[in-house]
Protein backbone atom coordinates (compact mmCIF):
# COMPACT_ATOMS: atom_id res chain seq x y z
CA UNK A 1 0.00 0.00 0.00
CA UNK A 2 0.95 3.58 -0.50
CA UNK A 3 0.64 4.51 2.90
CA UNK A 4 2.93 1.84 4.28
CA UNK A 5 5.65 3.88 2.02
CA UNK A 6 4.17 7.37 3.40
CA UNK A 7 4.86 6.05 6.79
CA UNK A 8 8.12 5.50 5.90
CA UNK A 9 8.70 8.78 4.61
CA UNK A 10 7.47 9.69 7.65
CA UNK A 11 9.76 8.78 9.60
CA UNK A 12 12.16 9.05 7.48
CA UNK A 13 11.50 12.91 7.29
CA UNK A 14 11.33 13.10 11.09
CA UNK A 15 14.85 11.12 11.82
CA UNK A 16 16.54 13.67 9.32
CA UNK A 17 14.63 17.27 9.84
CA UNK A 18 14.27 18.00 13.51
CA UNK A 19 11.85 20.93 13.81
CA UNK A 20 13.55 23.99 15.67
CA UNK A 21 10.01 24.28 17.47
CA UNK A 22 9.63 23.01 20.93
CA UNK A 23 5.74 23.92 20.75
CA UNK A 24 3.09 24.07 18.41
CA UNK A 25 -0.60 23.71 18.13
CA UNK A 26 -1.95 21.57 15.81
CA UNK A 27 -5.88 21.50 14.80
CA UNK A 28 -7.32 18.46 13.46
CA UNK A 29 -10.80 18.16 12.14
CA UNK A 30 -12.94 15.39 10.35
CA UNK A 31 -13.90 12.09 10.84
CA UNK A 32 -16.14 11.41 14.16
CA UNK A 33 -15.05 7.65 13.93
CA UNK A 34 -11.73 8.99 14.81
CA UNK A 35 -12.53 11.96 16.93
CA UNK A 36 -12.46 10.28 20.35
CA UNK A 37 -9.41 8.34 19.56
CA UNK A 38 -7.71 11.87 18.07
CA UNK A 39 -8.93 13.38 21.75
CA UNK A 40 -7.18 10.34 23.58
CA UNK A 41 -3.86 11.00 21.78
CA UNK A 42 -4.10 14.68 22.33
CA UNK A 43 -4.85 14.10 25.92
CA UNK A 44 -1.35 12.43 26.32
CA UNK A 45 0.66 15.35 24.16
CA UNK A 46 3.19 17.34 25.42
CA UNK A 47 3.81 19.57 23.27
CA UNK A 48 1.63 22.00 22.29
CA UNK A 49 -2.02 21.82 22.32
CA UNK A 50 -4.10 20.14 19.92
CA UNK A 51 -7.70 21.11 19.17
CA UNK A 52 -9.90 18.28 17.54
CA UNK A 53 -13.32 19.21 15.78
CA UNK A 54 -15.27 16.62 14.14
CA UNK A 55 -17.56 16.64 10.96
CA UNK A 56 -17.06 14.04 8.83
CA UNK A 57 -14.58 12.20 7.01
CA UNK A 58 -15.58 14.41 3.94
CA UNK A 59 -15.09 17.30 5.65
CA UNK A 60 -11.73 16.36 7.04
CA UNK A 61 -10.95 16.25 3.88
CA UNK A 62 -11.90 19.46 2.71
CA UNK A 63 -10.55 21.20 5.66
CA UNK A 64 -6.83 19.61 4.64
CA UNK A 65 -7.16 20.34 0.99
CA UNK A 66 -8.08 24.34 2.28
CA UNK A 67 -5.99 24.23 5.09
CA UNK A 68 -8.21 25.47 7.53
CA UNK A 69 -7.36 22.27 9.56
CA UNK A 70 -3.53 21.01 10.01
CA UNK A 71 -4.51 17.79 9.65
CA UNK A 72 -7.40 16.38 8.60
CA UNK A 73 -8.86 13.19 9.59
CA UNK A 74 -10.58 10.46 7.13
CA UNK A 75 -11.82 6.82 8.12
CA UNK A 76 -12.58 5.93 5.11
CA UNK A 77 -10.53 5.39 1.72
CA UNK A 78 -10.14 8.57 -0.46
CA UNK A 79 -11.08 8.65 -3.83
CA UNK A 80 -9.10 9.41 -6.68
CA UNK A 81 -9.59 13.24 -6.80
CA UNK A 82 -9.97 13.68 -3.45
CA UNK A 83 -6.56 12.38 -3.20
CA UNK A 84 -4.60 14.74 -5.22
CA UNK A 85 -1.69 16.83 -3.01
CA UNK A 86 -2.63 15.34 0.33
CA UNK A 87 -0.31 12.96 1.80
CA UNK A 88 -1.86 9.95 3.86
CA UNK A 89 -0.89 8.48 6.50
CA UNK A 90 -2.59 5.77 8.42
CA UNK A 91 -2.53 5.66 11.83
CA UNK A 92 -4.20 3.29 13.12
CA UNK A 93 -6.83 0.70 11.92
CA UNK A 94 -10.16 -0.14 13.13
CA UNK A 95 -12.06 -3.58 12.56
CA UNK A 96 -15.83 -4.30 12.62
CA UNK A 97 -16.98 -7.82 13.80
CA UNK A 98 -20.20 -9.51 12.73
CA UNK A 99 -21.92 -10.88 16.04
CA UNK A 100 -24.25 -13.13 16.77
CA UNK A 101 -25.80 -14.54 19.96
CA UNK A 102 -23.58 -17.03 22.11
CA UNK A 103 -25.72 -19.77 21.77
CA UNK A 104 -25.57 -19.14 17.79
CA UNK A 105 -23.94 -22.20 16.00
CA UNK A 106 -22.88 -20.58 13.06
CA UNK A 107 -19.16 -19.89 13.65
CA UNK A 108 -18.58 -18.34 9.96
CA UNK A 109 -20.00 -16.74 7.08
CA UNK A 110 -18.55 -15.89 3.57
CA UNK A 111 -18.71 -12.22 2.41
CA UNK A 112 -21.50 -13.36 0.49
CA UNK A 113 -23.82 -15.18 2.89
CA UNK A 114 -23.27 -12.03 5.14
CA UNK A 115 -24.25 -9.67 1.88
CA UNK A 116 -26.89 -11.67 1.46
CA UNK A 117 -28.11 -11.81 5.27
CA UNK A 118 -28.10 -7.64 5.00
CA UNK A 119 -29.66 -7.46 1.64
CA UNK A 120 -32.50 -9.62 2.90
CA UNK A 121 -32.26 -12.70 0.01
CA UNK A 122 -31.17 -15.07 2.63
CA UNK A 123 -33.81 -14.99 6.00
CA UNK A 124 -32.97 -18.13 7.40
CA UNK A 125 -30.08 -19.24 9.65
CA UNK A 126 -30.50 -22.95 8.18
CA UNK A 127 -29.29 -21.47 4.29
CA UNK A 128 -26.15 -20.78 6.47
CA UNK A 129 -25.69 -23.98 8.42
CA UNK A 130 -27.51 -23.01 11.52
CA UNK A 131 -31.24 -23.74 13.09
CA UNK A 132 -34.48 -23.29 11.12
CA UNK A 133 -35.13 -19.71 12.46
CA UNK A 134 -35.42 -16.56 10.48
CA UNK A 135 -32.64 -13.86 11.06
CA UNK A 136 -33.21 -10.98 12.63
CA UNK A 137 -30.86 -8.36 11.29
CA UNK A 138 -29.48 -5.30 12.91
CA UNK A 139 -27.76 -2.43 11.43
CA UNK A 140 -26.46 0.80 12.16
CA UNK A 141 -28.24 4.45 10.98
CA UNK A 142 -27.85 6.37 8.40
CA UNK A 143 -25.10 8.58 8.35
CA UNK A 144 -23.16 6.33 10.99
CA UNK A 145 -19.47 5.58 9.70
CA UNK A 146 -19.33 1.95 11.11
CA UNK A 147 -22.41 1.70 8.90
CA UNK A 148 -20.72 3.15 5.91
CA UNK A 149 -17.41 0.90 5.86
CA UNK A 150 -19.76 -1.84 6.63
CA UNK A 151 -21.68 -0.90 3.36
CA UNK A 152 -18.69 -0.07 1.00
CA UNK A 153 -16.45 -3.14 2.36
CA UNK A 154 -19.67 -6.08 2.41
CA UNK A 155 -22.40 -4.68 0.56
CA UNK A 156 -20.74 -2.84 -2.52
CA UNK A 157 -22.28 -0.44 -4.50
CA UNK A 158 -26.02 -0.62 -5.68
CA UNK A 159 -26.71 -3.23 -2.86
CA UNK A 160 -28.74 -1.75 -0.33
CA UNK A 161 -28.99 -3.14 3.29
CA UNK A 162 -32.77 -4.74 3.53
CA UNK A 163 -35.64 -2.58 4.77
CA UNK A 164 -36.85 -4.69 7.52
CA UNK A 165 -32.85 -4.66 8.82
CA UNK A 166 -33.77 -3.27 12.60
CA UNK A 167 -32.13 -0.06 13.38
CA UNK A 168 -30.19 1.75 16.18
CA UNK A 169 -28.08 4.66 16.78
CA UNK A 170 -26.19 2.92 19.52
CA UNK A 171 -23.03 0.36 19.33
CA UNK A 172 -23.53 -0.43 22.65
CA UNK A 173 -27.48 -0.84 22.65
CA UNK A 174 -27.20 -2.95 19.66
CA UNK A 175 -24.74 -5.48 20.96
CA UNK A 176 -27.21 -5.78 23.69
CA UNK A 177 -30.23 -7.08 21.46
CA UNK A 178 -27.87 -9.31 19.90
CA UNK A 179 -27.05 -11.05 23.24
CA UNK A 180 -30.74 -10.94 24.07
CA UNK A 181 -31.83 -12.44 20.50
CA UNK A 182 -31.10 -15.85 19.78
CA UNK A 183 -31.31 -15.14 16.05
CA UNK A 184 -30.20 -12.05 15.49
CA UNK A 185 -27.24 -10.72 13.63
CA UNK A 186 -25.53 -7.39 14.11
CA UNK A 187 -21.94 -5.50 13.73
CA UNK A 188 -19.83 -3.20 16.04
CA UNK A 189 -16.28 -1.63 15.82
CA UNK A 190 -14.07 -4.23 17.59
CA UNK A 191 -13.18 -2.00 20.55
CA UNK A 192 -17.02 -3.19 21.39
CA UNK A 193 -16.52 -7.35 21.07
CA UNK A 194 -17.06 -8.52 24.68
CA UNK A 195 -17.98 -11.98 25.90
CA UNK A 196 -21.86 -11.45 25.68
CA UNK A 197 -21.95 -12.01 21.67
CA UNK A 198 -19.55 -13.83 19.28
CA UNK A 199 -17.92 -12.60 16.56
CA UNK A 200 -18.07 -14.27 13.08
CA UNK A 201 -15.42 -15.50 11.04
CA UNK A 202 -15.50 -13.45 7.41
CA UNK A 203 -13.98 -15.71 4.79
CA UNK A 204 -12.83 -17.84 7.23
CA UNK A 205 -10.82 -14.93 9.06
CA UNK A 206 -11.36 -13.90 12.42
CA UNK A 207 -11.32 -10.56 13.65
CA UNK A 208 -8.17 -10.12 15.38
CA UNK A 209 -5.37 -7.40 16.24
CA UNK A 210 -3.43 -9.71 14.34
CA UNK A 211 -5.97 -10.12 11.64
CA UNK A 212 -7.14 -6.40 11.35
CA UNK A 213 -3.25 -4.97 11.50
CA UNK A 214 -2.06 -7.30 8.07
CA UNK A 215 -5.40 -6.51 6.50
CA UNK A 216 -6.56 -10.25 6.13
CA UNK A 217 -9.56 -9.78 7.77
CA UNK A 218 -12.13 -7.74 5.10
CA UNK A 219 -13.70 -5.80 7.41
CA UNK A 220 -12.44 -3.04 8.86
CA UNK A 221 -11.08 0.76 7.67
CA UNK A 222 -8.27 2.39 7.98
CA UNK A 223 -8.24 5.65 10.19
CA UNK A 224 -6.03 8.21 8.29
CA UNK A 225 -4.34 11.62 8.95
CA UNK A 226 -4.35 13.82 6.29
CA UNK A 227 -1.45 16.67 5.22
CA UNK A 228 -1.30 19.06 2.68
CA UNK A 229 2.32 18.21 1.46
CA UNK A 230 4.56 15.80 3.47
CA UNK A 231 3.71 17.08 7.34
CA UNK A 232 6.41 19.81 8.77
CA UNK A 233 6.26 21.29 12.40
CA UNK A 234 3.35 21.09 14.73
CA UNK A 235 1.86 18.89 12.37
CA UNK A 236 4.71 15.96 12.02
CA UNK A 237 5.49 16.56 15.33
CA UNK A 238 1.84 15.19 16.79
CA UNK A 239 1.92 12.97 14.03
CA UNK A 240 5.53 11.37 15.17
CA UNK A 241 3.59 10.93 18.46
CA UNK A 242 0.88 9.48 17.45
CA UNK A 243 2.66 6.56 15.36
CA UNK A 244 5.12 6.06 18.03
CA UNK A 245 5.01 3.00 20.56
CA UNK A 246 3.25 5.44 23.25
CA UNK A 247 0.81 6.54 20.50
CA UNK A 248 -0.34 3.06 19.37
CA UNK A 249 -0.33 1.94 22.68
CA UNK A 250 -3.33 4.29 23.46
CA UNK A 251 -4.93 3.41 20.42
CA UNK A 252 -4.30 -0.46 20.98
CA UNK A 253 -5.80 0.38 24.64
CA UNK A 254 -8.81 2.39 22.81
CA UNK A 255 -9.47 -1.37 21.36
CA UNK A 256 -7.69 0.09 17.60
CA UNK A 257 -5.45 -2.29 15.91
CA UNK A 258 -1.94 -0.52 16.10
CA UNK A 259 -0.53 0.18 12.71
CA UNK A 260 3.25 -1.04 13.62
CA UNK A 261 4.31 -3.34 16.14
CA UNK A 262 7.20 -2.23 18.49
CA UNK B 1 -45.78 55.03 36.73
CA UNK B 2 -44.45 52.15 38.19
CA UNK B 3 -47.44 49.92 37.12
CA UNK B 4 -46.68 51.00 33.48
CA UNK B 5 -43.48 49.57 34.07
CA UNK B 6 -43.97 46.58 35.29
CA UNK B 7 -46.97 46.15 32.25
CA UNK B 8 -44.58 46.66 29.99
CA UNK B 9 -41.72 44.05 31.76
CA UNK B 10 -44.59 41.74 31.32
CA UNK B 11 -45.56 42.32 27.98
CA UNK B 12 -41.90 41.75 27.14
CA UNK B 13 -42.15 38.30 29.07
CA UNK B 14 -45.26 37.22 27.12
CA UNK B 15 -44.25 38.23 23.71
CA UNK B 16 -40.66 36.80 24.20
CA UNK B 17 -42.56 33.30 24.75
CA UNK B 18 -44.12 34.32 21.23
CA UNK B 19 -40.93 35.30 19.62
CA UNK B 20 -39.25 32.23 20.97
CA UNK B 21 -41.85 29.55 18.98
CA UNK B 22 -42.08 31.88 15.89
CA UNK B 23 -38.31 31.45 15.93
CA UNK B 24 -38.22 27.94 16.16
CA UNK B 25 -41.20 28.09 13.08
CA UNK B 26 -38.59 29.92 10.86
CA UNK B 27 -35.75 27.99 11.69
CA UNK B 28 -37.39 24.53 11.08
CA UNK B 29 -38.89 25.44 7.70
CA UNK B 30 -36.07 27.53 6.45
CA UNK B 31 -33.86 24.72 7.06
CA UNK B 32 -36.27 21.87 5.72
CA UNK B 33 -37.87 23.44 3.54
CA UNK B 34 -35.45 23.64 0.24
CA UNK B 35 -35.14 19.78 0.61
CA UNK B 36 -39.23 18.67 0.40
CA UNK B 37 -38.95 21.34 -2.74
CA UNK B 38 -36.17 19.70 -4.23
CA UNK B 39 -37.60 16.05 -4.11
CA UNK B 40 -41.25 17.72 -4.67
CA UNK B 41 -43.60 17.81 -2.14
CA UNK B 42 -45.96 14.81 -3.39
CA UNK B 43 -42.55 12.37 -3.67
CA UNK B 44 -41.40 13.56 -0.16
CA UNK B 45 -44.60 12.92 1.75
CA UNK B 46 -45.24 9.77 -0.39
CA UNK B 47 -41.88 8.52 -1.03
CA UNK B 48 -41.51 5.03 0.08
CA UNK B 49 -37.44 5.14 0.08
CA UNK B 50 -35.52 6.64 3.13
CA UNK B 51 -31.68 6.51 1.98
CA UNK B 52 -30.24 9.92 2.53
CA UNK B 53 -26.89 8.06 1.13
CA UNK B 54 -28.11 8.09 -2.50
CA UNK B 55 -30.26 11.08 -1.97
CA UNK B 56 -33.15 9.93 -1.64
CA UNK B 57 -36.28 11.04 0.97
CA UNK B 58 -39.24 9.72 1.47
CA UNK B 59 -40.96 10.36 4.59
CA UNK B 60 -44.44 7.62 3.96
CA UNK B 61 -42.64 4.43 5.93
CA UNK B 62 -42.15 6.96 9.25
CA UNK B 63 -46.23 8.61 8.90
CA UNK B 64 -47.34 5.14 8.52
CA UNK B 65 -45.21 3.88 11.81
CA UNK B 66 -46.48 7.41 13.47
CA UNK B 67 -50.01 6.60 12.84
CA UNK B 68 -49.96 2.85 13.35
CA UNK B 69 -48.33 3.24 16.83
CA UNK B 70 -50.36 6.06 17.69
CA UNK B 71 -53.62 4.16 17.16
CA UNK B 72 -51.92 1.32 18.81
CA UNK B 73 -52.25 3.31 21.98
CA UNK B 74 -55.20 4.70 21.52
CA UNK B 75 -57.08 1.04 20.94
CA UNK B 76 -54.92 -0.07 23.91
CA UNK B 77 -54.97 3.40 25.99
CA UNK B 78 -58.35 4.30 25.63
CA UNK B 79 -60.80 2.02 26.95
CA UNK B 80 -58.37 1.67 29.89
CA UNK B 81 -58.29 5.47 30.45
CA UNK B 82 -61.96 5.69 29.94
CA UNK B 83 -62.55 2.94 32.59
CA UNK B 84 -60.40 4.59 34.87
CA UNK B 85 -61.80 8.17 34.08
CA UNK B 86 -65.15 6.67 34.99
CA UNK B 87 -64.52 4.69 38.06
CA UNK B 88 -62.57 7.80 39.51
CA UNK B 89 -65.36 10.36 38.69
CA UNK B 90 -68.34 8.23 39.85
CA UNK B 91 -68.07 5.35 41.71
CA UNK B 92 -64.67 5.29 43.81
CA UNK B 93 -64.92 6.07 47.53
CA UNK B 94 -63.37 9.44 48.15
CA UNK B 95 -60.71 7.69 50.29
CA UNK B 96 -59.92 5.45 46.77
CA UNK B 97 -59.47 8.34 44.86
CA UNK B 98 -57.86 10.34 47.16
CA UNK B 99 -54.96 7.87 46.46
CA UNK B 100 -55.47 7.03 42.89
CA UNK B 101 -55.68 10.04 41.54
CA UNK B 102 -52.49 11.81 42.27
CA UNK B 103 -50.79 8.23 41.81
CA UNK B 104 -51.98 8.52 38.11
CA UNK B 105 -50.57 11.78 37.52
CA UNK B 106 -47.64 10.22 38.89
CA UNK B 107 -47.55 8.19 35.92
CA UNK B 108 -47.17 11.79 33.52
CA UNK B 109 -43.93 12.27 35.37
CA UNK B 110 -42.13 8.98 34.40
CA UNK B 111 -39.34 10.14 32.28
CA UNK B 112 -39.71 8.29 28.85
CA UNK B 113 -36.80 6.71 28.76
CA UNK B 114 -38.11 4.59 31.94
CA UNK B 115 -40.78 3.15 29.78
CA UNK B 116 -38.24 2.67 26.85
CA UNK B 117 -36.32 1.42 29.24
CA UNK B 118 -39.26 -1.60 31.16
CA UNK B 119 -39.93 -1.63 27.14
CA UNK B 120 -36.93 -3.16 26.07
CA UNK B 121 -36.66 -5.84 29.51
CA UNK B 122 -39.84 -6.90 29.54
CA UNK B 123 -42.10 -6.20 26.88
CA UNK B 124 -39.84 -6.81 23.81
CA UNK B 125 -38.65 -10.15 24.75
CA UNK B 126 -41.93 -11.36 25.94
CA UNK B 127 -43.67 -10.65 22.61
CA UNK B 128 -40.61 -12.56 20.91
CA UNK B 129 -40.53 -15.44 23.17
CA UNK B 130 -44.67 -14.98 23.31
CA UNK B 131 -47.04 -18.07 21.22
CA UNK B 132 -48.92 -16.29 18.51
CA UNK B 133 -46.74 -13.37 18.41
CA UNK B 134 -43.30 -13.44 17.84
CA UNK B 135 -40.86 -11.71 15.74
CA UNK B 136 -37.60 -9.37 16.69
CA UNK B 137 -39.97 -8.35 19.77
CA UNK B 138 -39.16 -4.69 18.70
CA UNK B 139 -42.64 -3.79 16.69
CA UNK B 140 -45.22 -1.81 16.71
CA UNK B 141 -47.08 -3.58 19.17
CA UNK B 142 -44.41 -3.12 21.55
CA UNK B 143 -44.29 0.60 21.07
CA UNK B 144 -47.88 0.91 21.00
CA UNK B 145 -48.11 -0.72 24.55
CA UNK B 146 -45.36 1.34 25.80
CA UNK B 147 -47.05 4.45 24.28
CA UNK B 148 -50.81 3.51 25.98
CA UNK B 149 -49.27 3.76 28.82
CA UNK B 150 -47.70 6.86 28.82
CA UNK B 151 -51.01 8.47 27.35
CA UNK B 152 -53.12 7.28 29.82
CA UNK B 153 -52.53 10.37 32.27
CA UNK B 154 -53.36 12.65 29.99
CA UNK B 155 -56.35 10.22 29.26
CA UNK B 156 -57.53 9.94 32.52
CA UNK B 157 -57.39 13.48 34.17
CA UNK B 158 -58.87 15.65 31.05
CA UNK B 159 -61.60 13.14 31.05
CA UNK B 160 -62.16 13.25 34.66
CA UNK B 161 -62.54 16.68 34.31
CA UNK B 162 -64.95 16.74 31.42
CA UNK B 163 -67.18 14.00 33.83
CA UNK B 164 -67.00 16.05 36.74
CA UNK B 165 -68.36 19.64 34.59
CA UNK B 166 -71.15 17.61 34.15
CA UNK B 167 -73.55 19.48 36.17
CA UNK B 168 -75.59 17.83 39.19
CA UNK B 169 -78.44 18.26 38.18
CA UNK B 170 -78.17 16.09 35.22
CA UNK B 171 -77.27 12.84 37.32
CA UNK B 172 -80.15 13.69 40.00
CA UNK B 173 -82.76 14.45 36.56
CA UNK B 174 -81.75 10.31 35.47
CA UNK B 175 -82.11 9.14 38.88
CA UNK B 176 -85.53 11.03 39.11
CA UNK B 177 -86.47 9.25 36.03
CA UNK B 178 -85.42 5.59 37.78
CA UNK B 179 -82.70 5.51 35.93
CA UNK B 180 -79.70 3.34 37.47
CA UNK B 181 -76.06 3.91 38.19
CA UNK B 182 -74.92 2.45 35.26
CA UNK B 183 -77.04 3.42 32.68
CA UNK B 184 -76.84 7.26 34.42
CA UNK B 185 -73.23 6.97 33.19
CA UNK B 186 -73.88 5.41 29.97
CA UNK B 187 -76.86 7.24 28.92
CA UNK B 188 -76.09 10.84 30.31
CA UNK B 189 -72.99 11.63 31.95
CA UNK B 190 -70.38 10.33 28.80
CA UNK B 191 -72.95 11.96 26.47
CA UNK B 192 -73.01 15.18 28.30
CA UNK B 193 -68.90 14.54 28.29
CA UNK B 194 -68.30 13.82 25.20
CA UNK B 195 -66.64 16.92 23.55
CA UNK B 196 -64.34 16.86 26.58
CA UNK B 197 -63.28 13.11 26.25
CA UNK B 198 -62.49 13.70 22.61
CA UNK B 199 -60.15 16.81 23.20
CA UNK B 200 -58.54 14.02 25.77
CA UNK B 201 -58.10 11.67 22.87
CA UNK B 202 -56.71 14.40 20.67
CA UNK B 203 -54.22 15.57 23.91
CA UNK B 204 -53.18 11.75 23.69
CA UNK B 205 -52.83 11.16 20.14
CA UNK B 206 -50.58 14.34 20.47
CA UNK B 207 -48.19 12.96 23.10
CA UNK B 208 -48.21 9.73 21.57
CA UNK B 209 -47.18 11.70 18.04
CA UNK B 210 -44.00 13.59 19.94
CA UNK B 211 -43.08 10.67 21.88
CA UNK B 212 -39.45 9.72 21.10
CA UNK B 213 -36.83 8.05 23.54
CA UNK B 214 -39.14 5.35 24.74
CA UNK B 215 -40.20 4.65 20.75
CA UNK B 216 -36.85 4.56 19.34
CA UNK B 217 -35.94 1.96 22.18
CA UNK B 218 -38.87 -0.77 21.15
CA UNK B 219 -39.97 -0.06 18.20
CA UNK B 220 -37.12 -1.58 15.90
CA UNK B 221 -37.00 1.52 13.36
CA UNK B 222 -36.55 0.04 10.22
CA UNK B 223 -37.67 2.04 7.05
CA UNK B 224 -40.47 0.21 5.84
CA UNK B 225 -44.53 0.13 5.88
CA UNK B 226 -45.50 -2.14 8.24
CA UNK B 227 -47.36 -5.23 7.64
CA UNK B 228 -48.65 -6.61 10.86
CA UNK B 229 -48.30 -4.64 14.37
CA UNK B 230 -45.51 -7.14 15.22
CA UNK B 231 -43.00 -5.27 12.34
CA UNK B 232 -40.90 -3.17 13.14
CA UNK B 233 -41.37 0.75 12.52
CA UNK B 234 -40.09 3.94 12.67
CA UNK B 235 -41.76 7.09 14.08
CA UNK B 236 -41.07 10.41 12.27
CA UNK B 237 -39.68 11.90 15.83
CA UNK B 238 -37.50 8.25 15.79
CA UNK B 239 -36.00 9.36 12.45
CA UNK B 240 -34.55 12.49 13.52
CA UNK B 241 -33.28 11.49 16.71
CA UNK B 242 -31.90 8.23 15.32
CA UNK B 243 -29.75 9.98 12.53
CA UNK B 244 -29.26 13.46 13.79
CA UNK B 245 -25.88 12.33 14.90
CA UNK B 246 -23.96 11.92 12.07
CA UNK B 247 -25.99 14.20 9.57
CA UNK B 248 -25.16 16.99 7.07
CA UNK B 249 -26.05 18.88 4.53
CA UNK B 250 -28.73 17.65 2.74
CA UNK B 251 -29.91 14.64 5.22
CA UNK B 252 -29.90 17.13 8.15
CA UNK B 253 -32.02 19.38 6.08
CA UNK B 254 -34.37 16.47 5.55
CA UNK B 255 -34.60 15.73 9.02
CA UNK B 256 -35.50 19.15 9.71
CA UNK B 257 -38.20 18.42 6.82
CA UNK B 258 -39.51 15.30 8.83
CA UNK B 259 -39.47 18.15 11.67
CA UNK B 260 -41.93 20.10 9.16
CA UNK B 261 -43.95 16.99 8.66
CA UNK B 262 -43.96 16.37 12.52
CA UNK B 263 -45.01 20.42 13.67
CA UNK B 264 -48.06 20.14 11.03
CA UNK B 265 -49.10 16.98 12.70
CA UNK B 266 -48.85 18.27 16.09
CA UNK B 267 -50.68 21.64 14.89
CA UNK B 268 -53.32 19.99 12.91
CA UNK B 269 -54.28 17.92 16.26
CA UNK B 270 -54.14 20.81 18.95
CA UNK B 271 -55.65 22.68 16.51
CA UNK B 272 -59.03 19.93 16.87
CA UNK B 273 -58.31 19.91 20.45
CA UNK B 274 -59.03 23.31 20.85
CA UNK B 275 -62.02 23.69 18.13
CA UNK B 276 -63.58 20.71 20.16
CA UNK B 277 -63.55 22.02 23.88
CA UNK B 278 -64.12 25.74 22.36
CA UNK B 279 -67.23 23.97 20.69
CA UNK B 280 -68.35 22.54 24.42
CA UNK B 281 -67.54 25.75 26.53
CA UNK B 282 -70.22 27.85 23.75
CA UNK B 283 -72.85 24.56 24.11
CA UNK B 284 -72.37 25.36 28.01
CA UNK B 285 -73.35 28.85 27.56
CA UNK B 286 -76.15 28.11 25.68
CA UNK B 287 -77.36 25.11 27.85
CA UNK B 288 -77.44 27.38 30.55
CA UNK B 289 -79.25 30.24 29.30
CA UNK B 290 -82.09 27.99 27.67
CA UNK B 291 -84.74 26.20 29.63
CA UNK B 292 -84.53 23.27 27.94
CA UNK B 293 -85.55 19.80 29.12
CA UNK B 294 -82.45 17.83 30.52
CA UNK B 295 -82.34 15.67 27.86
CA UNK B 296 -81.95 18.46 25.35
CA UNK B 297 -79.16 19.80 27.40
CA UNK B 298 -77.37 16.91 27.64
CA UNK B 299 -76.91 16.30 24.30
CA UNK B 300 -75.49 20.22 24.02
CA UNK B 301 -73.50 19.87 27.34
CA UNK B 302 -69.90 19.29 27.42
CA UNK B 303 -67.45 20.06 29.70
CA UNK B 304 -67.14 23.30 30.81
CA UNK B 305 -64.72 25.22 33.09
CA UNK B 306 -61.21 23.64 32.39
CA UNK B 307 -57.76 25.13 31.54
CA UNK B 308 -57.49 24.79 27.87
CA UNK B 309 -53.67 22.36 28.61
CA UNK B 310 -51.34 23.01 26.06
CA UNK B 311 -49.98 19.97 24.13
CA UNK B 312 -46.32 19.38 23.93
CA UNK B 313 -45.06 18.26 20.70
CA UNK B 314 -41.47 17.41 21.60
CA UNK B 315 -39.57 18.31 18.34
Amino acid sequence: MTTTATLAMLFAAGCTRATARNSGDVVLAGSTSIQPFAERWAEDYTLGRVTVQSGGSTAGIKAAHDGTADVGMSSRQLHAAESEGLVQTVVARDGIAVIVHRANPVHALTLAQLRGIYAGTIRSWRTVGGVDAPITVITREEGSGTRDTFQERVMGDGVGIAREALVTAYSGGLRKMVAEDPNAIGYVTFSQLNARVHALALDGVMPTEQTIRDASYHLQRPFLFLTRGAPTGASEQFLQFVLSPRGQSIARAEGLAPVATY
Amino acid sequence: MRDRLIERILLLAATSAVAMLALITVFIFREGLPVIFDQGPLSFVTGLTWAPSLGQYGVLPMIAGSALVTAGALVVGLPLGLACAITLAEMAAPRARAVLKPTIELLAGVPSVVYGFIGMEVLVPFIRNAPLLGGPGYSALAASVILAVMVLPTIISISIDAIEAVPRSFREGSYALGATQWQTITGVVLPAARSGIVAAVILGMGRAVGETMAVIMVAGNSVQLPHSLLDPVRTLTANIALEMGYASGAHAQALFATGIVLFVVSLCLNEIAGRVRGRSRVSVVVAADAPADAEARAELLGDSGMRPSRMEPSL
